[in-house]
């Protein structure tokens, strides 16, 4: 199959490429003589990794949950409003020009009202991420749902079926393209709102981690730190693509 | 034998704020059980309103609308089946499941509705493309399809709102002639809605002519030309007449 081939080189390249960026941080560090206070080399930063006190394994597992947590609790909720906008005209006339208002409050300014609020922590932190990537699911899910033939609806109607059978088998189906665009756009967006909330008041994290070698000037642990964040997206970015192809490629929605 | 669709002086009103419209106004047809009825006009005469409200889908503002007789019992939840004029298949589904799409609606049996679809499948001339995508069949076949879905709960009543509108010529008329042959092995009443005069007239047993600008009904009536049709009924004399009877009452004579 020249697909599976084509599939196989193309994961080739993107891992070379990778390799290629590495490569290129290694001897900009070594042949600029770079001190490792402002940039180490790929070795010293992966020689962080050995700190024990840096405590790696439980700080990715905080920062990831943060992560996961905002943007499935923003994938179900959103996909549940947009569903309901979709059922009420009403509903959406109030509430939509109020997400649109609510979601311009930079984040960053609501997290000290936040952490005021409901202290240091994850919870805090799972908030803002979930604050920040619900707005796109909504809007992505609620222009789905819409994109539906009035024609099919009255054909659905004219056999008195519900509007949980309309949902469930041509409005979600069919708006499930829409939707994991949204979700790449928030998956972007969920990363960036658990740092920022680990940055504000944490006590951790990989965020939280960053600010305490700020301190001491462990520029490689810092980088490190950059990495695994960077790696961490990528998982649920991956997870998300996986997650389109297993349900929409096999169908031949795009063909 | 009492008709199996009686219209009488029905009438339908859109509003748009404090605007009325009037959409369709003293409709008065009969159709009886096992007719293919043409409803044929101009378009915004009307045509797909009288066909919404046959679905049930509005109501009409004035007039009387009975579907069903004693001997043939009418179910406004399942015994109508409705065409487009796009196919409007799900992109995500393979043919068959498309096809069943309005059993599952009903809560239908569906290892039987399955067979059933198979069957319908075949009877459109899309054997063997059971297991395809709507985007690998042509937009003929498709519409096929689309026939086959509403047949597949096994309706008393087939509603078509300009199905072949979208095809190319040829395909239109070689389409015309299936859907007689569909008709008459399924024996179903049909209502279908087209903007062409000879096709109205090839189809109909009947032909009902709308008119807008007023919305009115302009004309009703029987073609009795023999079935099973050809396409060279289209060159008899008796044809030429209903077609002109037809452009006569829409004014382009
Ligand atoms: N939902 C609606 N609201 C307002 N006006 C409508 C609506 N549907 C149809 N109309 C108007 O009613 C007239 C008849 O429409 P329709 O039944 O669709 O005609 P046809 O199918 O013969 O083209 C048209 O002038 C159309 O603009
Ligand atoms: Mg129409």
């Amino acid at each position: 199959m020249s697909g599976t081939r084509e599939a196989v080189q193309r994961y080739t390249i993107a891992v070379l490429s990778h390799l290629l960026l590495v490569l290129a941080w290694h001897f900009f560090v070594v042949l600029g003589d770079v001190p490792k206070i402002v940039m180490p080399s790929p070795w010293e930063t992966a020689k962080a990794l050995l700190v024990p006190n840096y405590r790696w394994i439980e700080n990715i597992a905080v920062t990831a949950g943060e992560i996961f947590g905002g943007y499935i609790l923003a994938v179900g909720s959103g996909v549940v409003l947009a569903m309901l906008f979709s059922w009420s005209r009403l509903l959406e006339m109030w509430l939509m020009p109020l997400l649109v208002s609510l979601n311009m409050i930079p984040k960053v300014a609501l997290g000290p009202l936040i952490i005021v609020w409901f202290s240091y922590g994850i919870g805090p932190n799972i908030l803002i991420a979930f604050s920040i990537c619900f707005f796109p699911i909504v809007l992505t899910t609620a222009r789905g749902l819409r994109e539906v033939e009035p024609d099919l609806l009255d054909l659905v109607r004219s056999l008195h079926g519900s509007r949980w059978q309309i949902f469930l088998k041509i409005q979600l189906p069919g708006a499930l393209p829409y939707i994991f665009s949204g979700m790449k756009v928030a998956a972007v967006l969920a990363v960036a709102g658990a740092i920022v909330g680990e940055f504000l008041g944490s006590d951790r994290g990989l965020g939280y981690l960053m600010l305490q070698v700020q301190v001491t000037l462990d520029t490689p642990a810092m980088f490190m730190a950059v990495i695994l964040i960077t790696l961490i997206g990528v998982v649920l970015y991956g997870l998300v693509l996986g997650l389109e192809r297993l349900v929409l490629v096999r169908d031949a929605r795009l063909g | 034998m009492s008709a199996f669709i009686h219209l009488a002086g029905v009438r339908k009103l859109y509003r748009r704020g404090r605007e009325e419209f009037l959409a369709v106004s003293d409709v008065t047809f009969d159709v009886g059980e096992g007719e293919l009825v043409s409803l044929v006009g101009p378009s915004g005469c009307g045509k797909t309103t009288v066909l919404k409200i046959l679905a049930g889908l509005h109501p009409a503002d004035a007039g009387t609308v009975r579907i069903g007789s004693p001997e043939h019992p009418f179910d406004p939840a399942r015994d109508v089946g409705m065409v487009f004029q796009q196919p409007l298949l799900l992109k995500w589904r393979r043919i068959i499941d498309n096809v069943l799409l309005p059993a599952e609606i009903l809560g239908l049996p569906m290892r039987e509705a399955r067979e059933r679809a198979r069957e319908l499948l075949a009877l459109v001339g899309l054997g063997g493309f059971e297991a395809k995508y709507p985007y690998e069949l042509s937009g003929g076949m498709q519409q096929r399809a689309a026939i086959a879905r509403a047949l597949v709960h096994d309706p008393k009543l087939i509603l078509m709102d300009e199905p072949f509108g979208a095809l190319d010529a040829l395909t239109r008329e070689k389409m015309n002639l299936e859907l007689l042959r569909i008709w008459r092995e399924s024996r179903k009443t049909i209502v279908f809605v087209t903007h062409g005069i000879g096709e109205a007239v090839f189809l109909g047993t009947r032909v009902v002519v709308l008119t807008a600008g007023p919305a009115r009904m302009a004309d009703n009536f029987t073609v009795s030309l023999p079935h099973p049709r050809s396409l060279d009924i289209k060159t008899h004399e008796d044809f030429g007449a209903y077609t002109r009877r037809i452009y006569r009452l829409l004014g382009m004579e």
